[in-house]
């Protein structure tokens, strides 16, 4: 009971890590209906621009706040290059030009920064805590501690702010959001402005985790099915599916690997997502029927 | 009415892929009038609403606001400048409550920062208070109480009409543009919408400008009538004497005056 306990727990801490990557599709899925698949490429720029800072002797705020204003530079560049002329295309067209892009950051990071591995010290250490007679990773449990404090601050952001209401009003009818004199192009700015900062955060957490390496931006694959069973829309489905991902894949590896063979962890998530797909096609908390891209 | 032009249109042209919309179109709306655009589908009504609200620009002509002469209005200058608007087949925000949806109106008036707004210090809290009693109030005013706080999407037809003109409302606009604010409604809605619309512009003096089929409404409300058909206008006066005019009526009636 114990050792399945833990399993579930350190499933959950690593759903978490998941989530994160989810919240940045979220959002900008959210505000313009446009599947990002430069999402991970968002990632693994702000991981590798702040750890080259580190090793460039910056200290750690600093190169938190460098990076970050990075970030949402590339978020404004992105808003006014590539999403405004596309204004009012199909979905279609919108993902393929974030695939485009994802490449175009990519091949920018590596440009500027290099492509070796780097290794990223948080501080944390990642021996595991004895909590309650259970055995829980210090790191896992750090970084879900990050993810609630994000989560926090975008609810608040996003529910009581004057910019949290134009972007609900954005997502819910563009045209209405027109009349009562919402920018669009800003309500796009801010939010790929803010999917870059949680883009930063997670790129941190899964740089700490893996090291900062090209393979990264693979952690959009990750996401993908916790979207499709969160939902496409809701910063909640994002995290409960995170963690519905996170504790199944675990459980899955430590007690049908034995029967089934190893490597469960790899593909028991997109089965799962596929199930769903079949039963819920719109997640466990997502608004209406969306197309997926 | 001889109170100044409020909204002064001219020489308004406007075309989609060489098909022309509008042309030529010029007129005046007086300050505190309810002035309406009637004319068959397909005349131009609400592309030239459109045009007024900034959602389109005009290929050629003019646009003087409030004494501000634009070549183009901009839909968020327009908002700012106090003009607000309802669509012919309701833009609303359907997975919000009525209460949030006549909020949204308000969003513009806000002051305080978003800082101050998700920590809920500084200006932000009696800010808030009153954004909400304004908000109450129109929904007061357009007798939508029982239904505050439902999901929009929920409503009847002629209540999410009722709510749209209330979210409208709440900007407190100088220019409240309606496009066909009775469409779909029975007999009975549309005698509760018009009142509404005269109580508007009595109460607030607000400038109205609105788009109808029904002549007998918008004979009964209006001040002032511009007959549109094929992009062209072909009637402006008092509702008086656009029902005499002759070309006003062949275009009703479809009957063009037989060719000598």
């Amino acid at each position: 009971m114990e050792f399945f306990l833990e399993v579930l727990i350190g499933g959950l801490l690593a759903g978490v890590m998941y989530s994160l990557v989810a919240i940045g599709f979220v959002l900008i899925y959210k505000a313009s209906g446009v599947f990002n698949f430069a999402q991970g490429a968002m990632v693994l720029f702000a991981a590798l621009t702040f750890v080259s800072l580190l090793e460039r002797g910056v200290p750690f705020w600093l190169a938190f706040i460098v990076t970050l204003a990075v970030m949402v530079a590339l978020a404004l560049a992105i808003e006014r290059a590539v999403l405004r002329p596309l204004v009012g295309r199909s979905p279609i067209t919108l993902f393929m030009a974030t695939l485009g892009l994802a490449y175009i950051i990519e091949g920018a990071a590596q440009a500027l920064w290099g492509a070796q591995v780097h290794g990223l010290e948080l501080g944390i250490s990642d021996e595991p805590l004895e909590l309650g007679g259970l055995l829980l990773s210090q790191f896992d449990l750090f970084a879900a501690g990050t993810a609630a404090a994000l989560v926090l601050l975008l609810s608040l952001l996003f529910n009581r702010t004057r910019i949290g209401l134009s972007l609900r009003a954005v997502a819910d009818d563009p045209r209405a959001a027109l009349a009562i004199g919402i920018r669009l192009p800003r309500v796009w700015a801010v939010v790929w402005a803010v999917a870059g900062f949680v883009g930063l955060v997670a790129g941190l957490l899964w740089g700490a985790r893996l090291g900062v390496q090209f393979s990264l931006s693979l952690v959009v694959l990750k996401a993908l099915p916790v979207l499709i069973i969160g939902g496409f829309t809701s910063i909640s489905g994002a995290i409960v599916g995170g963690l519905i991902i996170g504790a199944s894949e675990k459980l899955a590896e430590v007690y049908l690997g034995p029967i089934i063979g190893g490597g469960l962890e790899n593909w028991f998530p997109y089965v799962l997502a596929l199930l769903f797909l079949l039963v819920r096609p719109a997640g466990l908390f997502g608004e209406r029927a969306i197309e997926r891209v | 009415m001889s109170n100044p032009p409020l909204l002064e249109l001219e020489g308004i042209n406007l075309s989609f892929k060489g098909v022309k919309a509008i042309s030529d179109i010029g007129f005046r709306v007086a300050e505190g009038e309810i002035c309406a655009l009637i004319g068959p589908n397909g005349a131009g009504k609400s592309s030239l609403l459109n045009i007024i609200n900034g959602v389109y620009q005009a290929q050629q002509g003019r646009i003087r606001f409030a004494g501000q002469e634009r070549r183009a209005m901009q839909p968020h200058a327009a908002a700012l400048g106090g003009i607000a608007r309802t669509f012919q087949n309701i833009a609303l925000f359907k997975g919000m409550s009525v209460l949030d949806n006549v909020l949204t109106g308000r969003n513009l008036k806000r002051r305080s920062s978003w800082l101050e707004q998700a920590l809920r210090i500084g200006r932000a809290p009696a800010e808030d208070d009153r954004q909400r009693a304004a908000a109450e109030r129109v929904i007061e005013f357009l007798r939508i109480q029982p239904w505050r706080d439902e999901i929009v999407g929920t409503l009847p037809y002629g209540l999410q009409k009722r709510v749209e003109l209330a979210r409208a409302l709440a900007a407190e606009p100088r220019l409240l543009l309606l496009d066909e604010p009775m469409a779909g409604m029975n007999a009975q809605e549309k005698r509760e919408m018009s009142r509404f619309i005269v109580e508007i512009n009595r109460e607030f003096g607000t400038t109205v400008v609105l788009i109808e089929h029904d002549i007998g409404v918008v004979m009964g409300i209006s001040h002032h009538v511009v007959v549109l058909d094929y992009g062209r206008k072909i009637g402006d006066g008092t509702p008086e004497q656009v029902r005499h005019d002759p070309e006003v009526i062949a275009a009703y009636l479809g009957t063009r005056p037989a060719a000598a």
